[in-house]
């Protein structure tokens, strides 16, 4: 798999980003051969997305050159960049929903017929012997939104290739992925990479670096730590390499002793926005002492599910009880105070109030509780107090308690809201998504104290996408797919093969 | 990353306090700059005209008291929409919930007798205050349930406040012993008298006031509830917090303080309600507000800013022979540079994330 005899297709030497007080970038170099697979690894923060918007226009750095094809360039937009030769496929598409896909690929590069008119015939054709010749098949007529998330990438890739990349840049293309789906993608990564097309993949997932990638860069608080192959790494190395110290990437915990029943749901079922029924009949239970996983791919349900469950999505049919009581039409805060704790799935816009200072996001649903209110009053002393004691039990990396929230890392702002949510007694714990895009630090700190919560006879529901997670918390696992639970698993069950079928929806 | 030293709760308080009062004075010296530039092209001496200007607003113990006169009603519509703003509204409405407050305080004060002043004024005062807070909670209502953006609602109801108010003291509430649509002169019970021959006891009155409402907000349980609402209504959602009643509540309140300020307006200044009088100084409360950056207290220095750049405006045009339109432009200026904010922030080299970036009314077609 030794590409490094390739002819090198693009070099960034010494690239130094500043940012007023942070230095996102530190001497960075980086190659990258014709026909390579380039990983590039590191944690939210250590600066991978400000090297690739550099390398794609977005910023300039702030010393440092980039040569492509051994010419020295300057890319002052990501104009400059395509027509160097390279495209990117974020990690939010950039598509329109309701067009079709010749007509988003085409978007901005229009191919014309006299007059200004638009020659899709012409369009239609290009884009089809596109996909046929680098294997991504897709219909050019079908309309975006109708087409699954794994489609939907291979028309970002498509678009790419059409304004002529032969650098592919891949921004954490697997997130919305079923396992499945990411096999494919990387069946079709390696076709692009035999017709000559070098990719840069950036990732945090080790497993899929070990898997696919011919050379692994590794990145840590904005500085290349090094390039490695895969073939003498492990998962463990490569982790101790992105943190900078030994990583215990597996969870300790003890066999469950599940007890009392503290929820039940029955046929429960919740419209999203659009009015469309996105939780169809669900049932489930979970005991108290257990975690019980909702597996599936983001967007099929999970997200309404548990907006339900905490009383801030009205409930269409069905039933459910929190310790007993029926809990369907209560509002948040009645399902609050029968001690259930939310760490929601958005923390930004649901989990705290960013402009606020750290001490009122540590009271934001007790502050009408003593000792944090008297009657009417809010009591300072006590908030400043309340939060001191939390931001040094819950390790909160900040300057103080006065700090706004939205000067936080990822990791300590989920942090702030476990630390809210575990600081008062629980029966219940709905926790959605509750690591996403956090430091394998705070994602360690925060899997301790779920376990920590289950063992002490509290009743979890996780649900989140990362598989890795799920496998790893979970006592029994559910998995939901189109709003529906496809089966429920114990942990013996529970392969990552098994779970990824029926999170594609396959029942067999 | 790059780890911080730790600081003390005070001196972060400090800094932020520093770096959020640097962006309005700023925006107000930028605008005096520039009104200047605009004496010199007219031929004027800004120097004289600055100068009589001051001395017009603060130079005697009566220029002070017109000035603090001027501030009054400004404080309190200046605290309505900064309140509105706290809460995530944008009450453009000022000016028609003051109008009713102003009517209503001038029919109670003609229109009941006998009473001791202890009970009238307050009692005029206070009713003002709560015909402001009905008008304008029909555009809280209207958000709450419907949706309806209150920037709408509360526009189109100026319009109708405008001319119910009109109607009245053209019809049912007219002065019949003179020809000019006007209601008749308030009781002397009714009257907000002065402190000695200058000072105007409405200032006072109006500045305990802005401490309540920064209390309120920064004190209480509800202010609790209407920041979190006004920062982040899904937070607040998810905290168990009534968006709808504290979207009502909050505009409600804001209607409350601007009709104080027609109400002390009619009570202290005009002495009746008369069509005309009092245009503008709902729309002034929005560039106070701003130039407050909504903080309720920086609400009275902003207030007694602007009153005494219209008090002072006719001494200015006298001494210095400059048209007091001047000074429409200046307090121009000044909303445009508070407004633009990022043009002072370049200017200080105050980064996006300091100094507390002041968040106002959720944007069009949010929730």
């Amino acid at each position: 798999m030794n590409k490094t005899n390739a002819p090198i297709v693009l070099e960034a030497q010494g690239i130094t980003k500043r940012f007023p007080g942070v230095l996102a970038n530190d001497d960075v170099s980086l190659t990258l051969h014709k026909g390579e697979i380039l990983a590039l690894l590191g944690e939210n923060g250590a600066g991978k997305s400000t090297l690739m918007n550099i390398l794609y226009g977005l910023y300039h750095q702030t010393e440092g050159e980039i040569r492509i094809n051994g010419q020295r360039v300057l890319f002052h937009n990501p104009r400059d960049a395509i027509m160097n030769g390279i495209g990117m496929v974020h990690q939010h598409f950039q598509l329109v929903p309701v067009m079709s896909v010749v007509e988003n690929v085409i978007l901005g590069s229009e191919v014309m017929r006299g007059g200004g008119r638009l020659d899709i015939k012409r369009a239609i054709q290009e884009v089809s012997e596109l996909s046929r010749h680098y294997g991504l098949a897709v219909d050019p007529t079908a309309i975006i939104e109708d087409l699954p998330v794994g489609i939907q990438q291979r028309v970002e890739i498509i678009k790419a290739l059409y304004r002529k990349a032969n650098i592919l840049i891949l921004d954490e293309p697997t997130a919305v992925l079923t396992p499945q789906e990411a096999k494919e993608l990387f069946r079709i990564m390696h076709d692009l990479t035999a017709q000559g097309i070098s990719i840069i993949f950036i990732t945090h997932k080790l497993k899929e670096v070990l898997e696919v990638a011919d050379r692994i860069a590794v990145m840590r608080r904005g500085k290349m730590v090094g390039a490695v192959s895969p073939e003498n790494q492990t998962e463990s190395t490569l982790a101790e390499m992105m943190v900078g110290r030994n990583v215990i990437l597996q969870v300790v915990k003890s066999d469950a002793h599940p007890t009392d029943q503290m929820l039940r749901v029955e046929n429960l079922s919740v419209k999203d926005d659009r009015k469309v029924t996105v939780v169809n009949n669900v049932s489930l239970e979970v005991r108290a002492g257990e975690v019980l996983g909702v597996a599936g791919v983001q967007g099929n349900g999970q997200r309404e599910l548990v907006e339900a469950l905490t009383g801030m999505r009205p409930v269409s049919g069905g039933r459910f009880f929190i310790a007993g009581q029926d809990a369907t039409h209560f509002t948040p805060r009645q399902i609050t105070e029968l001690q259930v704790a939310h760490i929601p799935e958005d923390r930004e816009k649901h989990g705290l109030v960013m402009p606020y200072p750290i001490e009122d996001n540590m009271i934001l649903n007790a502050y009408f509780k003593p000792p944090y209110a008297n009657g009417s009053l809010v009591n300072r002393a006590a908030i400043r107090s309340h939060a001191e004691a939390l931001v040094s039990d819950f390790d909160v990396r900040t300057p103080s308690v006065v700090t706004p929230a939205s000067s936080l890392s990822g990791g300590n702002k989920q942090k702030v809201i476990v630390a809210r949510e575990f600081s008062k007694p629980v029966k219940l714990l709905i926790a959605a998504q509750p690591t996403r895009g956090i430091d394998v630090g705070s994602i360690e700190f925060i899997h301790k104290q779920i376990i920590q919560q289950r063992d002490r006879g509290v009743a979890v529901l996780l649900v989140s996408a990362e598989l890795d997670e799920i496998l790893s918390l979970s006592d029994r696992v559910v998995v939901m797919f189109e709003g529906r639970i496809m089966g429920t698993l114990s942990m013996a069950e529970a392969t990552r093969e098994k779970l990824g079928l029926l999170m594609a929806g396959s029942l067999d | 990353m790059t780890t911080k030293t730790p600081t003390e709760p005070g001196q972060e308080r400090l800094k932020q306090f520093l770096l959020a009062a640097a962006i309005p004075i700023t925006a107000v010296l930028l605008a005096a700059l520039i009104g200047a530039i605009l004496l010199i092209l007219s031929g004027a001496d800004p120097i004289a005209a600055y100068s009589a200007l001051i001395k017009g607003s603060f130079g005697s113990e009566r220029a002070f008291g017109r000035t603090l006169e001027k501030a009054t009603p400004l404080i309190l519509g200046g605290l309505a929409v900064a309140f509105a703003f706290k809460g995530g509204l944008f009450n453009i409405g000022g000016q028609g919930q003051l109008l009713f407050g102003a009517i209503i305080a001038g029919a109670l004060g003609f229109g009941i007798s006998g009473l001791p002043f202890v009970i009238h004024m307050p009692l005029a005062l206070l009713g003002g205050a709560l015909a402001g807070a009905l008008y304008a909670t029909i555009s809280g209502a209207l958000k709450a349930f419907t949706g309806a953006h209150e920037v709408i609602t509360t526009i189109m109801l100026n319009f109708i406040a405008i001319n119910i108010t009109d109607f009245l003291a053209n019809g049912v509430w007219k002065d019949t012993s003179g020809i000019v649509a006007r209601t008749p002169a308030i009781l002397e019970t009714a009257a907000i008298p002065r402190l000695g021959t200058n000072m105007p006891l409405g200032f006072f009155i109006a500045a305990f006031i802005a401490f309540l409402v920064w209390y309120l907000l920064f004190r209480t349980t509800l202010g609790f509830e209407i920041r979190t609402v006004g920062l982040n209504n899904h937070a607040a959602h998810y905290a168990g917090i009534t968006v709808a009643r504290i979207t009502i509540l909050t505009m409600g309140i804001s209607g409350f303080l601007a009709g104080m300020g027609g109400a002390i307006e009619t009570l202290g200044v005009v002495g009746r309600f008369q069509p005309g009088f009092n245009v503008g100084l709902g729309f002034d409360g929005i560039t106070i507000a701003l130039l407050a950056r909504t903080n309720p207290l920086a609400v009275i220095p902003a207030a007694i800013l602007i009153g005494a750049m219209q008090g002072g405006a006719s001494q200015m045009q006298f001494d210095a022979k400059v048209s007091f339109e001047i000074i429409d432009v200046i307090q121009a200026l000044i909303l445009f540079f508070v407004s633009a904010e990022m043009i002072v922030r370049y200017i200080l080299r105050i980064r996006a994330d300091q100094g507390g970036s002041v968040t106002l009314s959720t944007g069009w077609g949010q929730g």
